[in-house]
């Protein structure tokens, strides 16, 4: 075994001994004992990951043969085939650069969601059940990137959907809405499931057999093809988010336990554009240029959707995962940039979008660990997520600020961030296109420039409104005011995550030339960028240096600074009243809300988002004339759910209602419903055989 | 390389002292045209200079968001002056940020303003904020798809070979897609900058102010900053329209002391122009409701996408 080979299989080993550590452990060692167990096997997988994307050459044999057989430096770093394990099919894994991307990506988000997790689950959290869950779930999103033939990649889809539920659903004691949001992601990501495996079968049934290695050889018929990938594709999207089989997510990422829902919205849902990158790009190996514009235009509506339902809510959680489905929109428009560029003969983009799109993973995942940590830490402290409730936490949780604020400057898209250099690199593939797109690309191009831009301008908004009303300003509730920063371990991973982050945002040199080679598995022989402080778009003009940038700001700043020093009064600053016009003093009531924040952009976009409001006016008993209280209630409901899923989930309802005619309770019956099935069945068998 | 340093601490320095005199200037077109005398063209220095022999105040419950913001709204517009090609092309940070990074720089510029806005939890602050965010977001599309446009000539978002190449071919700028990119980007610089129609710079009625909300509680030094770095902006930006649009005198990588010096009266003359353009517009001109602003704005994206198409169709 080589060393990917070794350290991916201590990792999974580490996942086995923290889920056995968590059933045996007695009640005290057993926090400590798991979150440590898991944080390390989350190290070993991420260097696994890394070294996968950084070797690539040597391939190991483990166990049995291959028949595939890694050809040449494409092939994967490890692979591993283990006949007996399952049976029929037996267990295939390989590691190529691709899936090291995504075993890496989880690898560190592991690290920081179980860290911090020792002091997140002290309180009720900390039962066998859930703690041994967690490690599972983590070695199943390790697995998914490995597993290398139809079997094994379902399998272990399954793996990560079941634990994830099991997850999700460890508060539903606490609250009614866990179980719903349990319900909603069971059957999403089961019916996402039908469609991957009807979609992978097929695919398959075509093929000379089931491994990764065979479906790539095979040849299918256009027609098939296309019936595999649009079945994949809706499956990984609906796991990836995307609008709009996207309504489990804003759901489950809330109502999970929140480093949960930083493995969930950091990790899993990145696997489900691994999986369109991996059949569609990988395994089908491209396609008409039609499949590529419908993820792309998934991608934009995705983004922009979920941007301006995270705009409008004020759930703090809600608007996270709201965001998720706008940044993983923003990786299919990636993604999909990069199957029609490779359609119409434009390599140097096309490379360039997939890197864009892979790099825009990574950041997100970085990112997004940083908010739902620190989102958990503020609903450790307050016990609600309500930012209408929240403000003033800047001196009561000073740590758990400076880290959102990290994690919101990044997720802003704005310059010393990280998702501005993925960003910057998506929009350059998208521009560096033009000329030889043909009119496809002449339409479809500045409309997926100018969608980006308004999500970006958006996610701007909304994170503006996140930290400045969470955490600035002054506390508007009892919670707030009475907030207490989170424990130790919970902070050594914020701060971890937020130190990720930082890596990402001044040195993406370091990691796209990384990702360049994960791309390659795709798009063979093509360098991306180069450069060690500029990054440098390899094959078109275009250069950015993240680094420089921060350096000149701060010194900018810090001129500004001498400068103000030098030339002003030399006074101590005085402590004042607000000033306010003049009015006040202020209560905290007076304050902008998160609802009155948003109040523009929900006027702007009032035809999209369709806004609900209701007036109540109870009048007095004595006069109609007189009122005793008006109540007002506003909400913003998910359009899509409210228009595409509840006439479908009524029309189920109203058919279930229905039957209920045909089962009376009579033996007699039922016995004639079977033997008419039967006689139905033998009918049809002779009739078509 | 060494006259690229040269230009860039040049306009570095043109931009730090020059743009007060330009609101100075545009102020005084303004009241001249109203019948009123006007205050002189230093009146924004002397009003600095009063600011900063004031004693600093941190009003009772901010922190170090509200005393960050004007720093760093002062230190973007600063980064962006170095970058931007007003005096010369071969700036040596020219390959460090593009014209994406510009614009991401400004709005980085406003978010800090925002917050320090948000951190005081007044009423003001909150709208002011909530405001001016409403309108960066809309802007967004418009600024990036008009880059788009300019960029497919040259093949390039970088802000040096854009210009470079419209300055060694001024002609080409008479031509549908400069035409349309040209009008979509003033548009946008209006709405940046706080400027009627989109706001009014010397409003002070709370239900029409995006601004001045924001500024409200901040007082002598701090406000100096403010005013200071808002008047950089202004000034940043319509010296970046005129450069991508105009940009004759620009000096060049090999451009000598004349050069520049050229350079530093070309870029002088043709942004007062545009100043004076702008406030004798303005005279004309009402503020538009708040919520009629996304149709100005979405008009420009239009024309955005227009330049684009154009680009491709026309080419």
């Amino acid at each position: 075994m080589n060393l990917v080979g070794t350290l991916y299989v201590t990792a999974l080993a580490g996942c086995a001994v923290a889920a056995l550590a968590a059933l045996t452990a007695p009640a005290r060692a057993r926090l400590p004992l798991t979150g440590w167990c898991t944080a390390v096997a989350g190290a070993v997988g991420a260097a696994a990951g890394v070294a996968a994307l950084s070797g690539g050459v040597s391939a190991g044999v483990s166990a049995g043969v291959s028949p595939g057989g890694p050809a040449g430096g494409s092939g994967p770093s490890w692979s591993a085939w283990l006949p007996d394990l399952l049976p029929l099919a037996g267990v295939r894994l390989a590691i190529d650069p691709l899936g090291g991307v995504f075993v890496a990506v989880t690898g560190l988000v592991t690290v920081c969601a179980a860290i911090y997790g020792i002091g997140y689950c002290a309180h009720g959290l900390d039962g066998r059940l859930f703690q041994a869950v967690l490690p599972l779930f983590v070695a199943a999103l390790l697995l998914v990137p490995a597993a290398a033939s139809v079997s094994t990649f379902l399998l272990t889809w399954e793996l990560m959907a079941v634990t994830s539920l099991l997850l999700v659903l460890a508060e539903h004691r606490r609250r009614a809405e866990v179980g719903r949001a349990g319900l909603w992601y069971a059957v999403m990501t089961h019916l996402g499931l039908v469609a991957i495996l009807a979609g992978l079968v097929a695919f398959a049934a075509g093929a000379a057999g089931e491994s990764f290695a065979e479906l790539r050889a095979a040849e299918l018929p256009p027609g098939a093809a296309t019936v595999v990938f649009l079945a994949t594709a809706a499956g990984f999207a609906s796991k990836a988010g995307i609008v709009p089989l996207h309504v489990w997510l804003p759901r489950a990422h809330p109502e999970a336990p929140s480093h949960v829902s930083a493995l969930m919205s950091a990790a899993m849902v990145n696997l489900g554009a691994y999986g369109i990158i991996r059949v569609g790009l990988d395994l089908l190996g491209g396609g008409p240029a039609w499949w590529w514009l419908l993820v792309l235009a998934a991608g934009a509506l995705s983004a922009l959707y979920g941007i301006l339902q995270a705009a409008v809510t004020s759930d703090l959680k809600r608007l996270l995962g709201y965001s998720t489905t706008e940044n993983l929109g923003l990786v299919l428009v990636g993604v999909g940039a990069a199957g029609f560029f490779a359609v119409s003969d434009l390599p140097v983009p096309a490379a360039l979008a997939l890197a864009a799109a892979l790099l825009h993973v990574v950041n997100h995942a970085a990112f997004k660990t940083v908010l739902f940590l620190s989102a958990g830490s503020v609903l450790h402290a307050t016990g609600t997520r309500d930012l209408d409730a929240l403000g003033g936490l800047r001196t009561r949780l000073p740590y758990t600020t400076a880290v959102f604020a990290v994690g919101a400057l990044c997720a802003s898209a704005l310059p010393p961030g990280n998702a501005f250099v993925s960003e910057w690199l998506l929009l350059q593939s998208l521009i560096h296109a033009l000329p030889g797109a043909g009119v496809a690309g002449a339409v479809t191009m500045p409309l997926a420039v100018g969608v980006i831009a308004l999500s970006a301008g958006l996610a701007v908004a909304t994170f503006v409104k996140a930290f400045g009303v969470g955490f600035l300003a002054r506390p508007r509730s009892a919670e707030a005011e009475a907030a207490r920063e989170s424990p130790p371990p919970m902070l050594a991973a914020m701060t971890f995550a937020a130190v990720g982050c930082v890596v990402l945002a001044l040195a993406p040199t370091l990691v796209v030339p990384a990702l360049g080679r994960a791309v390659g598995v795709v798009f063979p022989g093509r360098d991306v960028v180069s450069g060690e402080l500029t990054l440098r778009l390899a094959g078109v003009s275009g250069m950015i240096s993240p680094l420089l940038i921060a350096a000149a700001l701060v010194i900018a700043v810090v001129a500004v600074l001498g400068l103000v020093r030098l030339t002003a009064a030399r006074r101590a600053r005085r402590a004042a009243r607000l000033w306010d016009c003049g009015a006040g003093p202020m209560s905290a009531r007076m304050e902008y809300t998160a609802t009155s924040f948003a109040e523009p952009l929900q006027r702007v976009f009032d035809d999209v988002l369709a806004p609900e409001s209701d007036v109540d006016v109870t009048p007095m008993k004595e006069s109609a004339y007189l009122v005793e209280r008006v109540r007002f209630q506003a909400r913003v409901p998910d359009r899509i759910e409210h228009r595409l899923y509840d006439p479908l989930i009524a029309a189920a309802a109203a058919v279930g209602n229905r039957a209920r005619a045909l089962a009376t309770g009579s033996v007699h019956r039922y016995l004639g419903y079977g033997f008419w099935a039967l006689t139905g069945a033998l009918l049809v068998l002779v009739a078509l055989w | 390389m060494v006259t690229g340093t040269v230009g860039a601490v040049l306009q570095v320095l043109l931009i730090a002292v020059g743009s007060p005199l330009l609101v100075g200037v545009m102020r005084q077109v303004r009241a001249r045209l109203e019948g009123r005398a006007g205050a002189g063209i230093a009146q924004p220095w002397r009003d600095l200079r009063k600011l900063l022999r004031k004693q600093a105040i941190s009003p009772h419950g901010t922190g170090w968001v509200f005393r960050l913001a004007p720093l760093l709204l002062a230190g973007t517009a600063l980064v962006a002056a170095a970058v931007v090609p007003l005096v010369t092309t071969a700036s040596p940070l020219d390959g460090v940020a593009d014209l994406f990074a510009v614009t991401a720089l400004l709005a980085l510029g406003s978010v800090a303003l925002a917050l320090g806005a948000l951190d005081t939890g007044t009423a003001f602050g909150g709208m002011g904020a909530s405001r001016e965010m409403t309108v960066l977001a809309l802007v967004e599309p418009t600024i990036l798809v008009s880059v788009f446009a300019l960029s497919i000539r040259v093949g390039s978002t970088s802000l040096g070979s854009i210009v470079t190449a419209t300055a060694r071919d001024p002609l080409s700028v008479i031509s549908p897609v400069s035409a349309l990119a040209a009008v979509a980007l003033a548009i946008v610089t209006i709405a940046e900058t706080g400027r009627i129609p989109v706001d009014n710079p010397s409003t002070h009625l709370e239900l029409t102010m995006i601004h001045e909300a924001m500024v409200l509680e901040y007082a002598g030094p701090d406000l100096a900053l403010i005013e200071w770095a808002s008047a950089m902006r202004l000034s940043v930006l319509l010296g970046l329209l005129a450069s991508l649009f105009f940009p004759l005198g620009i000096a060049g990588a090999d451009a000598g002391v004349l050069g520049l010096a050229a350079a530093v009266i070309a870029i002088v003359v043709k942004v007062a122009l545009l100043g004076v353009l702008l406030a004798a517009g303005e005279v004309f001109m009402a503020k538009l409701r708040l919520f009629r602003v996304p149709e100005l704005l979405a008009g420009s994206f239009l024309l955005a996408l227009l330049a684009v198409a154009a680009s491709f169709f026309l080419a």
